[in-house]
């Protein structure tokens, strides 16, 4: 069915079918490659977007389903002009192998428009879906403070 | 390749018949060098294999896999550190697939010496057999290596460009090269005139390149100092290419199941799949099938409607029975003795006896990347793009299936999301280029659903080991060691070059017949389990399931010593290996383990020397309401040199962390044939609340630089099991432990 809909701040007419999960309507279909396939099954986070600034798993949202303007990773920031987070995010480091970051920075940037000044286990519970096989776990978490704190929450 | 192969054959033979092999093929064709693969544009200049001088400015080649390790930024590092470029203006790729980017420091690793304390006589014996990783093509990224043979080769290679550019300027100047001096991709003159490397690279290729000496140490910029990752923006942006995001013009996708019994597939039906929207065609892969649609999502559906009749596994279908045969592997004659002190069968009089069995599991790789490849054929090339460790075995198996001439072949290599060994394999592009074959002229993108990468992985192989020791006056006087599993390496290298290296498998035992502890009456054997599940090198490889042993079962005999473990390593340690010794001292006092915690918090300490680095660490554990809580680990690590602190903690903190989530909850197990995890659903990894916090600190007392990728790993299930029996008093010699006690944060 012909569909339309905001993908930072751009307006993409699509003619797709109803229940391709918004993943892949990104990847495959407007080759915006940033946010990741890591499961299918919403368990590891790799596909974390923003639909109105709320952190949604990609591969569960069907295209007709999508409620929203929609947020990835490369509208949160770029390269030149980063978000806060992937500012904190570089400062520490963060990235190893780096495939899960995308979500992961996604599902922070989240938290914080929402919680701006998270305890350590207010961290821990809203990360907890997304994983790291890498283990960047304890940087992410002095990523999320450290940008907390400069944004004067 | 007959020939390769009996190279490859003699190398991996130890001693002096190394050396026969040597002599016999000739030195000249180890000495020579390799042609360089890189071809500049008019008016540029390959200098070395490393060095890409074009009007645009400087290319540095870091032909290594970048997965997560830093490898290209500390490689980078090294030739900028001769070549004199600003870091801001570093550019970085890792390059084709060549002979030239073989890995000298993988072989140099295969004599079966402990390591620890190998004189300079064998070191140099291994360096030279290295060598012989050139007629194998071994540009592999594996082994925690990068470094070791990297760090005189490249910072050469960024010395000798420099002093091409220097003789081009002074030749332009009519100067002495020595007059010069270079500074931020400039050659400058003594009155101050610069000129860009850019601008001299035609005339710089003309120069004979020479060897000149490296700066000292104490001269560095960047080697020793944490420099910002070149991958990092990247990253943190959504701009880093992986393989699952290259999109070539016209690109289809695809996806793929195989016979999760490891076996062909005797038929298929798919006539419902390809009535499907989207789907073009289905492939049959002879051990599966792949679809070809529109979009990955589409192909992935549309496997769900094909039926296939799998053939039975080539092994015992159910765990159970798998850990029988690994077991009964004891009853075989052993594959290695490579450590025989004293008399390790006879009990010491009067000496106190203990024996134990430890098991551990099958473990996946887990990537977060599933395993994928893109491919184009076009009928006279194939271009392969895949994140693989592995690009001159992939390049050759590639050419033969599409039935092309190697030189018609370009493998391309992007991003990594995640390796741990599992994209040293060369499945997922081989698939691709059978699939582009299929369809000429249309670049084809493979991905693996994450069923398909878990149940279909070549696994860390499940391993049994058989502990017997004693002690007297407060020390350990006899070590019987025995373990039984899969051989990784056998497997490994069969698929890589398709032979099975004779004698003694090293890598089966290492972190157990190298465990650097005095003790009069010490013997380590080896069994190979004769099986066919699928193994592969999964991060730090024996080490990860011998450490285990090792560690858990100096913990035992400390207890029946009746004495303090941590002190117990040291005093066995302190004469056999004083580096070693002195980074469970250095870990005694960062982790204050001499001062009493509260009741209901334990520590556990293990120790692994493993890939050329000691490593200790101390894992600390609370029991809450909700569950067991690492609360701390502190890491003390001796890599002998430190060429990037941040990069190498970050690979230590990954590492020990990686270890305990395999040893909190990763298993794979068997039934009826298949893998019975399929997804992060069932194969359970450690997830932010159960991760603690890391501090790491590091030594350079060892004489040589040691790997940082995988020496992390081994102490950390036995650190954590050690913990736990000083926490309940409970010795737990299975893994995973989540089967047997609750951890929080899970």
């Amino acid at each position: 069915m012909p569909s339309t809909i905001v993908i930072n701040g751009e307006t993409h007419q699509l003619d797709l079918p109803d229940d391709m999960p918004l993943l892949w309507v990104l990847r495959d279909a407007l080759g915006k490659t940033g946010t990741k396939y890591g499961c299918g099954i919403g368990s590891c986070g790799a596909c974390t977007v923003h639909i109105e600034g709320q952190a949604v798993r990609a591969c569960q949202v069907a295209l007709a389903d999508v409620w929203g303007p929609v947020t990835t990773i490369e509208g949160l920031g770029t390269p030149t002009a980063p978000h806060p987070v992937q500012t904190a995010w570089i400062k520490h480091q963060v990235a190893q192998c780096g495939y899960c970051q995308p979500g992961q920075i996604m599902q922070a940037a989240a938290l914080l428009a929402e919680t701006p000044r998270p305890s350590r286990e207010q961290i821990n519970s809203a990360m907890q879906g997304n994983l790291c096989r890498c283990a960047t776990y304890p940087k992410i978490r002095a990523a999320i403070l450290d940008a907390a704190n400069s944004t004067g929450g | 390749m007959a020939q390769l192969g009996k190279i490859a054959r003699r190398s991996f033979l130890v001693g002096s018949v190394a050396i026969l092999g040597g002599t016999a093929f000739g030195a000249w064709l180890v000495a020579r060098p390799a042609e360089n693969p890189l071809r500049a544009p008019a008016g540029g200049a390959a200098l070395t294999p490393f060095v890409l001088i074009t009007a645009d400015g400087v290319t540095l080649i870091t032909p290594r896999a970048e997965m997560g390790q830093g490898t290209q930024t500390t490689l980078a590092a090294l030739l900028a550190e001769e070549l004199d470029l600003d870091w801001q203006d570093i550019r970085i790729d890792h390059g084709p697939a060549a002979r030239a980017y073989f890995n000298a420091a993988l072989l140099a690793e295969a004599l079966p010496t402990r390591g620890y304390n190998t004189g300079d006589t064998l070191h140099a014996l291994g360096e030279y057999m290295g060598q012989f990783g050139k007629l194998l093509d071994a540009q592999v990224t594996g082994g925690s290596t990068a470094m070791k043979d990297a760090f005189e080769k490249y910072r050469l290679a960024g010395a000798t460009a420099r002093e091409a550019l220097k003789a081009a300027a002074a030749q332009r100047w009519g100067l002495e090269p020595a007059q010069l001096r270079t500074e931020s991709g400039h050659v400058i003159a003594p009155d101050g005139t610069r000129l860009p490397y850019s601008a001299l690279a035609a005339e710089a290729a003309q120069q004979p390149l020479h060897t000149p000496a490296l700066r000292p140490a104490s001269a560095w910029r960047y080697l020793g100092k944490a420099m910002p990752r070149l991958d990092m923006v990247a990253k943190c942006t959504g701009t880093a290419q992986y393989g699952i995001d290259i999109r070539p013009k016209g690109l289809r996708f695809a996806a793929l199941k195989t016979n999760p019994n490891r076996s062909p597939m005797r038929s298929f039906d798919a006539s419902a799949a390809l009535a499907m929207p989207g789907v073009e065609h289905v492939i049959d892969l002879g051990q599966g099938v792949a679809v070809v649609a529109s979009s990955t999502w589409a192909a992935m559906q549309a496997l769900d409607h094909i039926h296939c009749d799998w053939a039975p596994a080539p092994y015992p279908p159910n765990s159970a029975d798998i850990m029988a045969e690994i077991a009964k592997a004891f009853d075989l004659p052993a594959n290695s003795t490579l450590r025989d002190d004293g008399d390790g069968a006879q009990l010491p009089s009067g000496a106190t006896q203990i024996s134990a069995e430890y098991q551990l599991p099958y473990l996946a790789h887990a990537t977060m990347e599933p395993m994928n490849a893109t491919a184009l054929y076009t009928g006279q090339s194939l271009t392969v793009w895949a994140g693989n460790q592995a690009p001159m075995f992939t390049k050759k198996a590639c050419a033969a299936e599409a039935g092309l001439p190697e030189q018609a072949v370009d493998i391309i290599t992007p991003y990594l999301g995640g390796g741990f060994g599992r994209r040293g394999e060369l499945d997922f592009s081989v698939f691709a280029t059978r699939l582009a074959k299929a369809l000429p002229g249309t670049p084809v993108q493979l991905t693996w659903p994450r069923a398909q990468d878990m149940r279909n992985d070549f696994y860390r192989p499940a391993a049994i080991a058989r502990m017997t020791g004693a002690v007297a006056g407060g020390r350990a006087v006899q070590l019987d060691a025995q373990v039984a599993a899969q051989s990784t390496s056998q497997q490994g290298l069969k698929r890589w070059l398709g032979l099975t290296p004779a004698g003694p498998d090293k890598g089966h035992v290492d972190g157990l017949f190298n465990a650097p502890y005095a003790i009069a009456n010490h013997r380590v054997r080896g069994y190979l389990a004769p099986l066919d599940v699928p193994v592969g090198f999964w991060r730090s490889v024996g080490a990860s399931f011998n450490a285990f042993f090792q560690e858990c079962f100096i913990d035992e005999l400390a207890h029946a010593a009746g004495r303090d473990p941590l002190e117990f390593r040291i005093d066995m340690m302190q004469a056999e290996f004083p580096q070693g010794a002195q980074v469970l001292q250095a870990l005694r006092q960062y982790s204050n383990w001499a001062s009493p915690l509260p009741p209901g918090q334990a520590r556990g300490v293990a120790f692994c020397y493993s890939f050329g680095s000691a490593v200790a660490q101390v894992v600390e554990l609370r029991q809450d309401q909700a569950g067991i809580a690492i609360t701390r680990v502190t890491i003390v690590a001796d890599l002998g040199l430190v060429l990037d602190p941040q990069i190498a903690r970050n690979q230590l903190i990954g590492g020990c962390l990686q270890g305990l989530s395999a040893a909190m909850g990763e298993e794979i197990t068997f039934a009826g044939g298949a893998a019975q995890q399929e997804n992060f659903d069932s194969y359970i990894l450690m997830r932010h609340a159960a991760a603690p916090d890391v501090e790491v600190h590091l030594l350079e007392n060892l004489p040589r630089l040691g790997g940082v990728g995988e020496p992390g790993l081994p102490p950390a299930a036995p650190a954590l099991a050690n913990a736990l029996f000083a926490l309940t008093g409970q010795r737990l010699r299975q893994l995973p432990l989540s089967k047997q006690v609750a951890f929080a944060g899970t």
